[in-house]
């Protein structure tokens, strides 16, 4: 397969994609967790069947409370987003939709104070940068400075991607999605890593070829096994997407995603990419 | 090795195998810690208020832990978690709370128990407690709280008592008055009962949180998640059967595909599932929702370390290489790649792991646990299980070529 000297179409591709996740994460931004906000989620389970959002947004309307909330249905589950709830507030929001709506149990309840959701998106972003740098040093001391550049790019290009879905279809970037984000991170790496570790071996062999034929066949080397992991792990994700529950889920979509595109990218993306970098730069110091 | 002497020595191992995940398969399970969110319970971080009179000391923090304690304690918890974090906070987790909203409401009441005058004049506090008993009032169906005093406290309470014959002796909790008796004579037994208005569950609350004392300082909830009994069980089912459906899948996958490796695969995945959850075990973590992401993830790095050495495997034995000369190189070339890709993932869990909290700590604990156990693994188990194989049956339609 001609994967090298098709590399222009495959950059196209990426970035077609790329650009509606920019746009996108530029115009809409993510929709932020309460991890990431501040506020209180309560999730409750209403016994009458057929109650409706609209019946427990009216409930809560006439509690007189004065605050805003956003009600999210899931089968006879309620999921009840509001600022910072005191407990006093939050056992008036429960005893009075138990009276409105006959019967009400409280499966969960989660409240983040400000002070305490500034300090998790710190964390979280530190997290993400000193992982990403100890991870390119990595891969810059056991390979060279080239693969860890191209590394790099290839993930930035699946997490720009995985965030791009987050934010075109305003799904929730709470905490666990950022744990999903590290793990996509982690697992990209990994990818790029097989298949750079193999170009190295083919350099290190000193075949009468030249690189692109040499990159290709890296590439068809390690092609099968990038195929089976990605089809293990999907069917894994696949198997909690549908059966884990609501918690899951969302770390599941992102998981899916990005192991996908990370599977597509480190064969497609990172290796062209390497090939452009170190004959642009190489080049010119022979 | 002679051929036969290797399919023995195959067969009593997946014999010895069987038998020994048969036998602890129960046990590790069993000695599982789940977390709040797979039992219900309560994870809450407080904050301390500094207003006049109430200054942080050097000892605030433990004294308050102490007391929070024995709230707990009071609740019936077992293996509560309490600890400072800061210098003004204090993280509380509880797990297998039946109602955690009920339980953060006794843990943030400061319990400040004080007799006033006619006046509003504090004359004795709940500093001066040695003892509050919930009990139900003789011949009638009236809960009550029964105080004992110290020595000191019986001197107040005998002044108090004299200064105010035929006149109420308000009793207040955290400045709300919860019962205004008419004294009739004064008492020096050193002995109060409070009854007001409450059940007895309520009686038996205010009990604990007087036994235990007041807050030396009011706290204020920066972070709280409560998770019901009901929603925990519901989670654990789940994310139990989304686990075992999606394993099974890949137990299938490496069967059909791989063959005999595949075999080999699967029996290192179970031994290496079994392995993660008694490491688990043995240091005391704690199984939450996303560590059992965390275990699935570690479960996919286990399986690709596997497709990573058949995959060499067959290449070797596509080369014409012998299937022993073929294993050998197959697994050598496989290592590096498999120790590099595993040693970058290990990187940013550890680092999760340190910067995380709660639910990420969660998953990266497992994860760090998964991916050096899944080294582990493969570096001997497998390993072993491959060259044995590659003694018992030359047939290379076994290895899928």
């Amino acid at each position: 397969m001609q994967i090298i000297q098709r590399r222009k179409i495959y950059y196209i591709i990426s970035l077609i994609i790329l650009v509606p996740s920019i746009i996108s994460l530029m115009f809409q931004g993510l929709n932020l967790g309460i991890d990431f906000q501040g506020g209180t989620l309560l999730q409750v389970r209403v016994e009458a069947e057929e109650t409706t959002s609209a019946d427990v947004r009216a409930a809560l309307h006439d509690l007189e409370l004065g605050i805003e909330y956003n009600v999210q249905q899931s089968d006879n589950d309620f999921f009840i987003r509001t600022t910072e709830l005191t407990q006093q507030d939050t056992e008036a929001i429960i005893s009075g939709l138990d009276t409105a709506l006959g019967g009400v149990e409280l499966l969960e309840t989660e409240m983040v104070g400000g002070i305490i959701s500034s300090e998790l998106a710190r964390d979280a972003i530190l997290a993400l940068i000193i992982a990403s740098v100890l991870m390119l040093l990595y891969i810059t001391i056991r390979f060279e400075l080239y693969f860890g550049i191209a590394a790099i790019l290839a993930i930035l290009h699946n997490v720009i991607l995985v965030l791009g879905v987050f934010s075109i279809f305003q799904l929730e970037a709470g905490m666990p999605f950022i744990a999903a984000m590290l793990t996509v991170i982690g697992y990209s790496i990994n990818d790029t890593i097989v298949v750079f570790d193999r170009i190295r071996e083919n350099i290190s062999m000193e075949r009468r070829e030249d690189t692109i034929t040499m990159l290709n066949r890296s590439i068809m080397q390690t092609i099968v096994r990038s195929l089976n992991t990605v089809l293990t792990t999907s069917v894994v994700l696949f198997a909690v997407l549908l059966l884990g529950g609501v918690t899951l889920e969302i770390i599941a979509i992102a998981m899916l995603v990005g192991f996908i595109v990370g599977a597509y990218s480190s064969l497609f993306i990172a290796t062209p990419l390497w090939h452009d970098l170190s004959n642009k730069f190489k080049t010119k110091r022979v | 090795m002679k051929k036969s002497t290797s399919g023995l020595l195959a067969a009593v191992l997946i014999v010895v195998l069987g038998v020994l995940v048969y036998y602890t398969y129960e046990p590790v399970i069993e000695d599982v810690n789940l977390g709040l969110d797979l039992q219900g319970g309560l994870h809450v971080v407080l904050e301390a208020q500094e207003i006049e009179g109430q200054e942080l000391q050097e000892d605030t923090i433990t004294k308050s832990i102490g007391i929070l304690r024995q709230r707990v304690d009071g609740l019936g918890v077992t293996e509560p978690n309490l600890y400072p974090q800061g210098d003004d906070r204090i993280v509380i987790e509880l797990a297998g709370v039946d109602d955690p909203e009920e339980a953060v409401n006794i843990l943030i009441n400061t319990a400040q128990l004080e007799f006033w005058d006619e006046d509003g004049n504090v004359l004795l506090t709940g500093e001066h407690l040695t003892d509050a008993r919930a009990a139900m009032q003789q011949g009638y169906n009236v809960a009550e709280v029964q105080l004992t005093f110290d020595d000191k406290g019986t001197e107040l309470f005998a002044e108090a008592t004299a200064a105010n014959i035929n006149q109420p002796l308000p009793i207040a909790i955290d400045e709300e008055v919860i019962s205004s008796p008419i004294v009739n004579s004064v008492i020096t037994d050193g002995r109060a009962v409070i009854t007001g208005n409450f059940t007895a569950d309520e009686a038996q609350e205010l009990a604990v949180l007087l036994r235990s004392g007041a807050l030396p300082v009011s706290f204020e909830i920066l972070q709280k998640r409560t998770v019901g009994p009901t929603l925990g069980a519901e989670s654990l089912e789940s994310s139990l059967i989304a686990g075992l459906v999606g394993l099974i899948a890949v137990l299938i996958f490496m069967l059909g595909y791989y063959r005999l490796p595949g075999l080999i695969a699967n029996l290192s995945l179970v031994v290496y599932i079994l392995i993660v959850i008694a490491v688990m075990n043995s240091i005391g973590a704690v199984l939450t929702l996303p560590g059992i992401l965390g275990l699935v993830l570690s479960i996919g790095m286990a399986v690709d370390a596997n497709i990573i050495i058949y995959e060499r495997l067959r290449e070797e034995l596509r080369h014409g290489k012998s299937l022993k000369a073929a294993i050998e190189a197959g697994y050598k070339r496989a290592l590096s790649t498999i120790l590099d890709a595993n040693i970058t993932t290990l990187i940013a869990a550890l680092v999760l792991m340190y910067f995380g909290t709660g639910p990420i700590q969660g998953f990266a604990v497992t994860l760090t646990i998964g991916i050096i156990t899944s080294l582990v693994v493969v570096l001997t188990f497998t390993r072993a299980l491959l060259y044995l194989s590659g003694n018992i049956s030359q047939n290379k339609k076994l290895y899928g070529v």
